[in-house]
């Protein structure tokens, strides 16, 4: 690195190469070597910088200037101006959307001023194929001192005094975790990474392995220290290649560096690491059903006891975490329990990772002290709705979660807060939703997700959720009675209350939150036949308003399904039959001739 | 020994450390319903996937229910089996399974005799407030077993039964979520499969998905044709369980019952299976003695141990499975063909008439007989040796249409000559029974000396693999004996890599042997049945006056008059059968 | 289901990577992943030589196969679509996208165009949000979509279309 004068360090993390930030880098080799630059500047390939709304994103070193959808056009301009020059391409700075200032910085942009990145900590910052570049930020020195000054007890010890929870989901205390398996008494034991992240609208995992897959390979080898055990394995879906290509990358790294293998760092300590791949199925989240994946069986969740800390893959105890449970792991032991526990909340300690989304500003991954409260994340970090929309909700928890509404802004996110509110922590989906969303059809959607990916094991989640999800349909096409609503009621309750794993015990969270907040949506479809949203398609009907018509004929043009007829100049009518209700004829007419009846 | 302290239901209840909450409620009489869960304790067979959720909970302190089946009880603990909460989720849990069931209990195969309808009325099921989309699925009918997996509940029962228990592997469940199923691989047809049709998940199954083939409407026309000499074979197993499909306790001998009802729907002869077993001790013990000898004088083409070919499950699985070895066992036909063959040849010599217009029935224990009946070489010009064969279940059914009072009827005894039959025959339905027999008549045969006991009390029980060795005047035979095709399955693998060291080997498919066939009244999930109907076979057994089979006054007349000796060539062409490489 | 036969060199290229797994019954979800990599899909006759190898039943790997949804029996077309309905996009229109080229295909979620060329399938968050909604014709992302460009991106991959246009 100081070999060189400058960095340009691109984005790669999966949103941003959907926008060619690989074709960015290529340009940027090829001008280089035509500006007789490559020598003086380094171009380097990061994890993701977690602000994908505004990606494709570079960022220029030393001077830590910050381009935002930089398209490879620009790429030419960026080295003749602030390479050269040393002027920087003022266009594709960053403004801030309140003052319209500029901001050069990345540090000054109310996106990332509340968020403190521990599990984040390095991405975006180093090349994640590179370990020397992990090693420089401190990388697998938590290893070396577990293994040199520290007994797996006080390992375990540290970790239980951090307060450092699960971030799978539950919460479940980790240092606990390690402990239970490490007492566990077996020829052999297994750490397991369960990187199967299947949350419709999540990539917290995806990011920490796409841009630090070290730390986590670090991580799991300091639980294999604690817990006895000489073999790890990550469990990935196979729909993440890039994480998959840099983890297989970061290993043999890791091997080639000693620090996987026999007598790591020169210890006595042997540990190493294998992938497996899920094949997309959610219920492979809950560690029994990953486990009977993992051994190349149907991904069925089992009852518990006997907890995988007893009898786990293959039958042997195995220690089951999530990717950034353990990406927080090496910052725990460096920096010590007393600094982590210092922040976050009395029963939630350090940050969690959120993956910020749907209508909201600024899309992104973000990191944030436990006890922020939502309204930070949604105006502050977020930016607010998107298009001056009203904000209505925030959906926590994937399809396990439920809904946090305007009055819960000011609640401190954690553990505890988040369940009271009637949802949960989840893996750190975080949806935000405006006026425009319907309650009764996101319920919907969440339990048609359940549904697919219920494993149909058991009968409360294999029916019942079907029976839920008819329910709702009903309710959404104008056919939903009064007596729906207990009934929803009452049959969700007995799928928490008896189903086999917690997909099911949380599958009908999404009904019974927006039930809670919003119920009055639930009953505008049922009684009067209306979204309040407009969203469900069943209860739109598309009119002209003949007084307001002009006859332009652009609703006949774009119609798709040529449901629109009309003579030019002539009011048009729509045939209901035909009409399939995109909306379209709605968005294009000039003379707001065309509304919701 | 950890004890733990309990209560449930407010009552104080003990139990040893890993009972469950299940089995703790029964010791002090406390009944939760159960469906998916069932344990044949004697048999060391049990499935609790605590998938159907019947038998949800309440415990104290707990924040969900608990599934009784698989919830260890834990010292303290406070359970409550009729919380409003408990009652309440078991409730529902039920009509959600009622409401992905076809509601056509009238005219199922299953009615009355269901575990899930009885659970419905257990629970009082008077509506189904959540109803819906049913899953549908296609009707697979097999020459043995018919699948009707729309009634399908996913207890997973029957996987079991054919992936642990019997090793055959042809039913996975498939998909996932409201379209799970357990069906064959790409949802074949059970006839395209390796299935065995040993029928054990027919036996199994809580609903009416899995049944057998009905051949009662076609026995019954056959009885009301003139034209028709109709004969009925009752396997030996049938006897000691078909009383408990009229009310009476498990392991009652009804044989004198069962020969007056069959005489009064109205069969021409009735006779015994076990005639037939005896004359299968005659052949297949001769080609025990052949092999054997021809071994000790060093011959190296010998095929040892020979493996009993009573079963046709038995028979199809190695065939799929083992084809290498079909030279194995023995040639000789099961004891349901020998019947048959002799019946149209012999008898049908004797009563003067063709074969086309003798029509043989046999009352099974079993559904595979269904299929091996079937089979092409068991069959003249197109005409069957075995015309129909039903099960022990189907005959129950016969009786009751026929306005029979089974429990009223008198004694009666089997017609001459194919009704006669010795001690030996009738263990044929027992494990370990075959090879007993064969043991009374080859010992007898070998050595020229009277048997000095005829209880062989070290081949019989339940271990689903056990052995002996019979002193044999010296030569000390080896003797293995397996029932339920995954024991098979572990002594064939021995005979395929050369390990075993027996010389004789008994496999019956089902365990217990044809006692738990597959056609026999269903036992519910209560493996003692099958104990108490053992008993009964070797009761039976004793009271019979001859024990062994070359001592069957009929069977010697059978060879001096038709057969000439055992391993003629005409026993050859009747008597015994090849076996086909069914992997091609 | 019509019967195909196998090439020697498919049963043989199976075999191998079976092999490569010590023919362990416990790799069978590698094995799955590698040969519908090299194959594209997995239909019954292969699955059939997988299990033989594996030494398993045939109708436990299809217990598996049609467990997971990324193993399919079914070839995927020349150009697989597919729409991502994580949430993020949900919210953001995916489902009348999806409608669109339904309609425009003329196939459901699952099925292949008969002409081979375009196979229509759902996915749960590519991890793009920021560009929701989202949809992926074989590696290539489009982001921000709406219904009304449905028709552009079809015809972007279909050659000979009187309308060829580009994408935006």
């Amino acid at each position: 690195m100081s070999d060189y004068n400058m960095q340009i360090l691109i984005c790669g993390g999966t949103g941003c190469k959907a926008s060619e930030s690989e074709e960015i880098r290529n340009v940027f080799n090829d001008l280089l070597g035509e500006y007789l630059l490559e020598d003086e500047v380094q171009v380097v390939t990061t994890g993701c910088f977690g602000f994908c709304e505004k990606g494709p994103i570079i960022k220029v070193l030393p001077d830590n200037t910050f381009y935002v959808h930089v398209t490879p056009a620009d790429v030419d301009e960026i080295i003749r101006e602030h390479l050269v020059k040393g002027r920087q391409v003022e266009r594709l700075l960053y403004r801030d959307p309140h003052s319209h200032e500029v901001i050069h910085d990345s540090k000054g942009m109310d996106f990332y001023k509340k968020q403190i990145r521990i599990a984040l900590r390095n991405c975006g910052f180093i090349d994640p194929e590179n370990i020397e570049e992990y090693i420089a930020r401190d990388g697998y020195l938590a290893l070396g001192r577990c293994l040199s000054e520290m007994t797996p007890e006080g390992v375990i010890d540290e970790i239980k005094k951090s307060g450092l929870r699960g971030r799978g989901g539950a919460g479940f205390p980790t240092g606990l975790k390690w402990e239970i398996t490490s007492r566990s008494v077996a020829d052999q034991k297994y750490v397991v990474c369960n990187a199967d992240e299947g949350d419709p609208g999540a990539f917290m995992d995806r990011s920490i392995l796409e841009g630090d897959p070290h730390s986590v390979i670090e991580a799991m080898t300091i639980c294999g220290y604690c817990i006895g055990a000489d073999k790890g394995l990550v469990y990935i879906r196979a729909e993440y290649p890039l994480a998959i290509q840099r983890l297989k990358v970061a290993l043999d790294q890791a091997r080639a560096y000693g620090l996987l293998g026999r007598n790591i760092l020169g210890s006595t300590f042997g540990f190493d690491i294998e992938l497996r791949y899920g094949a997309g199925a959610f219920v492979c989240g809950e560690e029994t059903a990953l486990i009977h994946s993992m051994e190349g069986s149907r991904g069925e969740p089992t009852v518990k006891p006997p907890f995988p800390a007893e009898s786990g893959y293959l039958g042997k105890p195995t220690n089951v975490n999530n990717v950034e449970t353990f990406a927080n792991i090496p910052v725990i032991i460096n920096k010590g329990a007393a600094w982590f526990s210092a922040i976050g909340t009395e029963k939630s300690k350090g940050t969690k990772v959120f993956a910020l989304a749907g209508k909201i500003n600024n899309v992104g991954l973000i990191e944030v002290p436990m006890g922020t409260t939502l309204r930070e994340v949604v105006f502050d970090i977020g930016g607010g709705i998107k298009g001056g929309k009203k904000f209505k909700s925030v959906q926590t928890g994937g399809p396990s979660g439920g809904m946090l509404t305007t009055a819960s802004l000011d609640t401190p996110i954690d553990y505890e807060n988040l369940q009271a509110a009637g949802t949960m922590m989840g893996s750190g989906g975080m949806i935000v939703m405006d006026e425009d969303d319907c309650m009764v059809a996101i319920a919907k959607y969440y339990l048609e997700f359940t549904l697919e990916e219920s494993c149909g094991k058991c009968t409360p989640c294999r029916i019942g959720n079907k029976r839920l999800f008819e329910i709702l349909e009903k309710i959404t096409a104008g056919n939903g009675k009064e007596e729906d609503i207990d009934k929803l009621r009452m049959l969700s309750h007995v799928i928490k209350d008896a189903s086999l794993c917690g997909l099911g015990q949380s599958s009908p969270n999404p009904v019974l939150s927006t039930l809670a907040h919003f119920e009055d949506e639930y009953l505008a479809h049922i009684k009067q036949g209306r979204c309040p949203a407009g969203k469900c398609k069943a209860l739109l009907k598309y009119v002209v308003v003949e007084d307001k018509c002009t006859g332009c004929t652009l609703c006949f043009r774009t119609c798709p399904v040529g449901a629109i007829t009309g003579e030019r100049r002539a009011p048009h009518f729509i045939d209901q039959a035909l009409c399939i209700k995109c909306g379209i004829c709605f968005e294009k007419c000039k003379f707001d001739a065309i509304e919701l009846a | 020994m950890e004890i733990i302290n309990l209560t449930i239901d407010n009552k104080p209840v003990v139990v040893k450390k890993g009972t469950t909450v299940l089995e703790a409620a029964t010791s002090i009489g406390i009944h939760i319903p159960t469906l998916c869960y069932m344990k044949l304790e004697d048999l060391n067979i049990e499935n609790r996937p605590g998938g159907c959720r019947v038998c949800v909970v309440e415990v104290k302190g707990r924040r969900n229910l608990a599934p009784a089946c698989c919830t260890e009880a834990t010292e303290g603990m406070e359970v409550n089996t009729h919380s409003i909460r408990a009652i309440n989720a078991r409730r529902t849990v039920m009509e959600l399974i009622l409401s992905d069931h076809p509601a056509d209990c009238l005219v199922c195969p299953k009615s009355g005799n269901c575990d899930l309808q009885n659970m419905a009325h257990r629970m009082g099921i008077r509506e189904i407030h959540y109803k819906g989309e049913q899953s549908s699925y296609r009707k697979d009918t097999s020459p043995a077993i018919i699948r009707d997996i729309d009634k399908c509940i996913m207890c997973r029962r029957c996987e079991m039964m054919c992936n642990e228990v019997q090793t055959v592997g042809v039913l996975s469940a498939i998909n996932r979520g409201f379209n799970s199923v357990v069906a064959p691989a790409f949802e074949m047809n059970l006839d395209h499969s390796v299935c065995t049709y040993c029928g054990q998940c027919v036996a199994v199954c809580p609903t009416g998905a899995l049944t057998e083939v009905d051949e009662t409407g076609a026995v019954i026309r056959a009885l009301s044709d003139p034209s028709k000499t109709v004969i009925v074979q009752t396997a030996p197993a049938v006897r000691a369980a078909l009383g408990e499909e009229f009310g009476m306790e498990a392991g009652t001998l009804v044989t004198g019952k069962l020969v007056a009802a069959l005489r009064r729907l109205g069969f021409d002869y009735v006779f015994d299976t076990d005639f037939a077993a005896d004359l299968t001790i005659m052949e297949e013990g001769a080609e025990l003695l052949n092999r054997l000898t021809r071994h000790l004088q060093g011959d190296p083409n010998v095929k040892l141990p020979i493996l009993t070919s009573c079963c046709p499950a038995w028979v199809k699985f190695f065939e799929h499975q083992f084809p290498d070895l079909k030279d194995v066992p023995s040639t000789a036909r099961s004891p349901q063909q020998m019947f048959g063959s002799i019946a149209k040849s012999y008898f049908a010599q004797q009563l003067g008439v063709r074969r086309e217009d003798l029509v043989v029935v046999s009352i099974m224990p079993c559904v595979a007989k269904k299929y091996e009946r079937g089979r092409d070489e068991f069959s003249v010009n197109n005409n069957p040796d075995v015309d129909y064969a039903i099960t022990t279940r189907e005959l129950a059914a016969l009786i009751k249409i026929s306005n029979i009072e089974f429990r009223a009827l008198p004694n009666e005894e089997f017609d001459k000559p194919l009704g006669e039959s010795t001690g030996a025959g009738v263990i044929f339905g027992t494990t370990g029974g075959v090879i007993e027999a064969a043991v009374r008549t080859a010992y007898e045969v070998y050595t020229g000396k009277e048997l000095p006991r005829i209880d062989f009390h070290e081949l019989r029980g339940m271990e689903g693999l056990r052995h002996a060795t019979i002193d044999f005047n010296g030569l000390p035979l080896n003797i293995g004996i397996a029932h339920g095709l995954g024991n098979a399955r572990r002594l064939l693998e021995d005979v395929r890599s050369g390990k075993s060291r027996f010389h004789a080997i008994e496999i019956m498919s089902c365990p217990g042997g044809c006692i738990g066939g597959g056609g026999q009244p269903y036992h519910h999930g209560n493996s003692e049945i099958l104990v108490k109907r053992q008993q009964a076979i070797y009761r039976e057994d004793s009271n019979k006056t001859i024990r062994k089979s070359h001592e069957n006054p009929y069977i010697k007349k059978l060879y001096a008059e038709f057969l000439g000796a055992p391993l003629s060539e005409k026993s050859h062409h009747l008597l015994h059968t090849e076996y086909f490489d069914r992997t091609k | 289901m019509p019967k195909i036969k196998l090439a020697d060199s498919t049963v043989q290229t199976i075999r191998e990577i079976c092999k490569k797994y010590d023919n362990k019954e416990g790799e069978l979800i590698n094995v799955l992943h590698n040969v519908q990599e090299k194959l594209g899909y997995l239909p019954a006759e292969v699955q059939e030589v997988i299990a033989l190898e594996l030494n398993m039943s045939v109708a436990k790997v299809y217990g598996v196969v049609t467990f997971y949804s990324f193993f399919t029996m079914i070839p995927q077309g020349e150009y697989p679509i597919s729409i991502c309905m994580g949430t993020a996009c949900y919210v953001r229109g995916a489902e009348q996208v999806l409608n669109e080229f339904k309609r425009q295909l003329k196939v459901e979620v699952g099925q292949t165009t008969p002409d081979g060329r375009f196979s229509l399938s759902c996915l749960r968050c590519v991890g793009a949000c920021g560009l929701a909604p989202v949809v992926m014709v074989g590696d290539k992302v489009f982001g921000r979509v709406a219904p009304q460009q449905v028709k552009d991106i079809i015809a972007e991959y279909h050659e000979g279309c009187p309308h060829e246009a580009k994408s935006a």
